[in-house]
């Protein structure tokens, strides 16, 4: 291929001859990429598995506690969360490999400086499974024991942040932290950990959350001491008692669920297992209506729960048309450009020159667009990406990042695409009669 | 001038005026959509609250170790305390007036439940006839100063109507304030002052005795942003919420003494200067920001579609004059004057944009179908498109016009010479 420099020359040539259209047909290539790019950085964050080497493995049990009278869509589904009894009914029952009710607190810590004011941090209810469940790294420390579960032990896990704050980032473990002016022993600190989106508790944080979780309680301690749930409270009726006891003995849904099986056998035992327990519950009279339950794994699950904002991805689409509409564009001045040197094209195939090297050098000079279009649309991702945070809310825009991938993405995707929009303008070059040029020159 | 060289010409270069014609139509399809997102997206944010919305403030404060508000004493408790909060905010000399309440039009946090007109079966229904889904507002008497919406009929309450009690309880208050967005709906044909409502599914009546304009629901209430119902009672948790009016200008100063004033009533509480005492400006910039994002964004792509597209047209009508000086020339050689030259063009480029528009049409449509399909959103409506329309030829013509003035200067004598 030493013909490859020749074509680089000619390409060269060729761009520099007519500066205008050149430039013109760089910057739509320019634009167009780094809108897609943009919003794909955008979609890439949001859309992306949280925990891709065990979300096939994690499940989110589904159990109708309502009804189909309160069907608002008419699409039969479940509510999205569980009531406290069915919750404790399927951690008593215990029959995943792993599992955890969970629920989301925002819990006043006080500092053990003198001087310093209370602050809120957020945190979840959880049992001790959590922790291998969703594969918490810890720093110091470890979980609570399931023994600490049954006694309700005042035992917490912190996390890093909450360490440094309170503790200076020592090992804290068998130091107290205060939570809502009690006190609880510190078992185990986490390492730096914010799985985005948060996907053990997608209702309750959106999924996308600027504050990571900083302090996690033994689930039926935390509801002994009456610590409030900070995140959704559905219900179908007002609860008969009133306060906390009330809530617990309703119908109302609030505490999410989480439960690990590991193959296909496990998961449609589980899945039958719910079936019985929601007819049992029929049968019991607690239910009127025929079991309806779910069991999706984690990525089924997000996509339910829409966790990827639709906003997001009309964004990627109308990006995708702009792209679209540039290459249009750039294939029409590329038809202009080549159709302008059918003299030359002329000279050469007279000369000998194949059809085939007419594709490779206007090809050449298509893909040299298409690069330069590329490292134009590298800088404008970059600042397109940068400037993501002044029309996202926090909590997505700081997942989307420029990386190396999206680097090489980016000039592929213009290269490509360019080579695309050029190859019927090089058809047309290739198709020049020889002859006709010669004459009508 | 007729039209028939005009196509005669065009159908010389297929390629290029299809291209064209493609570009125009995609362009047309995007920017009538995004427009109409933007046109949707700015609508919504300019929907007025019902409240005064300067020199407003809310604290959203949370006790530590507060008494259980399950126990009738451990509620008083907790009301002494909200009253010793109000008391020292009221005392604040940049501040006119304070209410309590649990939720402010457009807030995250808030409570939502059902009204009927009929008695209730004790569960929650708004969804069959003769009910409504609702926002609830928890307030007191001052809630008129503080929030300044407008009461249409009727009165607001007065401060022996006001009662308190847990926040986790349910009670039937015995008078309410509505809105005008509820009270259409429920009473259409009557005044609602007078009437009874039944909250949540209750047997027991709650009397209107007054209906304020306009009232916003919290930002997730989008499907029913316009019912509320405004309660006389302070609720009492482990929280509470103070919605403040300043006096005009003082907001900011207000906002940094509102720290030290509620430490000094209680230390042992969570009040953080960024998270607990937010500007109304704030919670309302927080609540349109992915509307308001999403419009920029919209807006820069329209932006590039239309440069990008202008500049096409612009470089294909300069090489297709580049390519006719001679047939130009032997034109005005002919007799035909520079003005039928621009003509010529100008025309020619209205004839592809129309042609592009047409397909643009069908395109725009189809976009907008598939996007009411799958992500909800409304129906274009035709005049939008219409405008679309127009702008996309209107685009074509200023685009055209260079290139098109350049052929009319184009000198007969280009037609002697031979390249």
């Amino acid at each position: 291929m030493n013909m490859l420099g020749y074509y680089l020359e000619l390409a060269m040539r060729s761009m520099k001859r007519s500066r205008g259209l050149t430039v013109l047909m760089v910057f739509a290539i320019g634009f167009g990429v780094a809108a897609s790019m943009t919003t794909y950085s955008v979609f890439r964050a949001v859309s992306g598995d949280p925990i891709p080497w065990k979300s096939s493995r994690l499940f989110v049990p589904q159990i109708d506690a309502w009804g189909p009278s309160t069907q608002r869509d008419g699409d039969n589904e479940p509510v999205n969360a569980l009531s406290y009894i069915d919750a404790m009914a399927l951690m008593r029952d215990h029959r995943a490999k792993l599992q955890s009710a969970m629920y989301i607190i925002w819990s006043s810590v006080v500092p053990t400086r003198q001087g310093g004011h209370p602050f809120n941090v957020s945190g979840h209810a959880v049992y001790s499974e959590f922790f291998p469940l969703v594969e918490a790294p810890f720093k110091y420390g470890s979980a609570w024991s399931a023994d600490d579960d049954r006694q309700r032990s005042a035992v917490a896990v912190i996390s890093s942040k909450l360490n440094t704050k309170l503790f200076g980032g020592e090992n804290s473990v068998g130091k107290t932290v205060n939570v809502e002016g009690r006190n609880y022993r510190v078992v185990g600190v986490l390492d730096a950990w914010n799985p985005q989106p948060v996907f053990y508790d997608v209702q309750n944080t959106g999924g996308f959350s600027t504050a990571a979780d900083d302090l996690f309680l033994p689930f039926d301690r935390a509801i002994e001491s009456g610590v409030p749930n900070d995140g959704n409270t559905n219900c179908t009726k007002p609860p008969k008692d009133p306060g906390f006891v009330g809530l617990l003995r309703s119908s109302c849904v609030w505490i999410s669920y989480l439960a690990q099986l590991d193959d296909a056998q496990a998961v449609s035992a589980y899945r039958g297992y719910l079936e019985n327990y929601a007819h049992e519950q029929q049968k019991a009279g607690r239910f009127n209506w025929a079991p309806n339950i779910r069991l999706r794994d984690l990525p089924a699950w997000l996509e339910s729960q829409e966790v990827v904002p639709s906003d997001t991805k009309v964004s990627l689409l109308v990006a995708v048309g702009l792209l679209v509409v540039c290459l249009v564009n750039t294939s029409g001045l590329l038809l202009a450009k080549f159709l302008r040197r059918s003299g030359e094209i002329g000279v050469r195939r007279a000369l000998g020159a194949s059809r085939f090297a007419i594709y490779a050098q206007f090809l050449t000079e298509a893909g040299m667009i298409g690069l330069s279009g590329g490292v134009l649309g590298l800088a404008f991702t970059g600042f397109g990406v940068l400037g993501v945070g002044m029309v996202l809310p926090k909590g997505i825009a700081k997942l989307a990042t420029l990386d190396m991938p999206l680097l090489f993405l980016t000039l592929a995707l213009a290269v490509f695409s360019t080579l695309v929009a050029g190859l019927y303008p090089t058809f047309r070059a290739s198709r020049v009669q020889p002859a006709w040029q010669l004459k009508s020159n | 001038m007729t039209l028939h060289p005009i196509f005669a010409a065009l159908r010389k270069h297929k390629a290029g005026v299809v291209l064209i014609a493609l570009q125009i139509a995609l362009t047309l399809a995007i920017v009538c959509n995004a427009l109409f997102i933007i046109g949707q997206r700015i609508q919504n944010v300019n929907r007025p609250t019902g409240l005064i919305e300067d020199n407003l403030f809310l604290i959203s404060q949370q006790w530590v170790g507060a008494p259980d508000a399950d126990k009738p004493a451990g509620a008083e408790q907790l009301d002494a305390m909200m009253k010793e909060d109000l008391a020292a905010l009221r005392n604040m000399p940049d501040v006119s007036s304070v209410t309590p309440t649990n939720s402010l039009p457009l807030y995250t946090s808030s409570r939502a439940g059902s009204a009927g007109i009929n008695p209730g079966n004790g569960t929650y229904d708004g969804l069959s006839a003769g009910t409504a889904r609702v926002s609830y507002f928890f307030t007191d008497d001052q809630a008129l100063p503080t929030l300044g919406f407008k009461v249409i009929a009727g009165r607001f309450f007065n401060p022996g109507e006001v009662q308190h009690y847990s926040g986790r309880e349910e009670r039937t208050a015995s008078v309410i304030v509505i809105t005008r967005g509820l009270a259409e709906k429920l009473f259409p044909d009557k005044g609602a002052v007078g009437q009874v409502l039944y909250l949540d599914g209750a047997s027991t009546p709650s009397a209107v005795i007054g209906v304020v304009d306009r009232l916003q629901g919290a930002v997730w209430a989008k499907t029913f942003a316009w019912n509320a119902v405004v309660v006389p009672a302070r609720l009492n948790s482990n929280y509470s919420r103070y919605a403040v009016r300043t006096k005009p200008g003082r907001r900011d100063a207000a906002m940094k003494a509102v720290p030290s004033v509620l430490f000094g009533v209680n230390p042992m509480r969570v009040l953080d200067d960024e998270e607990s005492v937010k500007s109304f400006e704030q919670i309302r910039a927080h609540a349109y920001q992915s509307d308001l994002g999403m419009a920029i964004l919209m807006g820069v792509v329209c932006i590039i579609l239309i440069g990008v597209t202008a500049a096409g047209i612009v470089g294909l009508t300069s090489f297709w004059v580049g390519q006719r000086r001679k047939q130009i020339g032997v034109r005005r050689a002919l007799g035909a004057r520079k003005i039928d030259i621009l003509h010529y063009f100008q025309l020619e480029n209205l004839a592809i944009a129309c042609g592009g528009a047409a397909i643009g049409i069908l395109l725009a449509l189809m976009l907008n179908f598939w996007l009411m399909r799958n992500f909800g959103m409304d129906r274009i409506p035709v005049p939008w498109v219409l405008v679309g329309v127009a702008a996309v030829l209107l685009l074509g013509q200023f685009a055209v016009f260079v290139p098109a003035r350049r052929a009319s200067n184009v000198p007969p004598v280009a037609a002697t010479r031979t390249v």
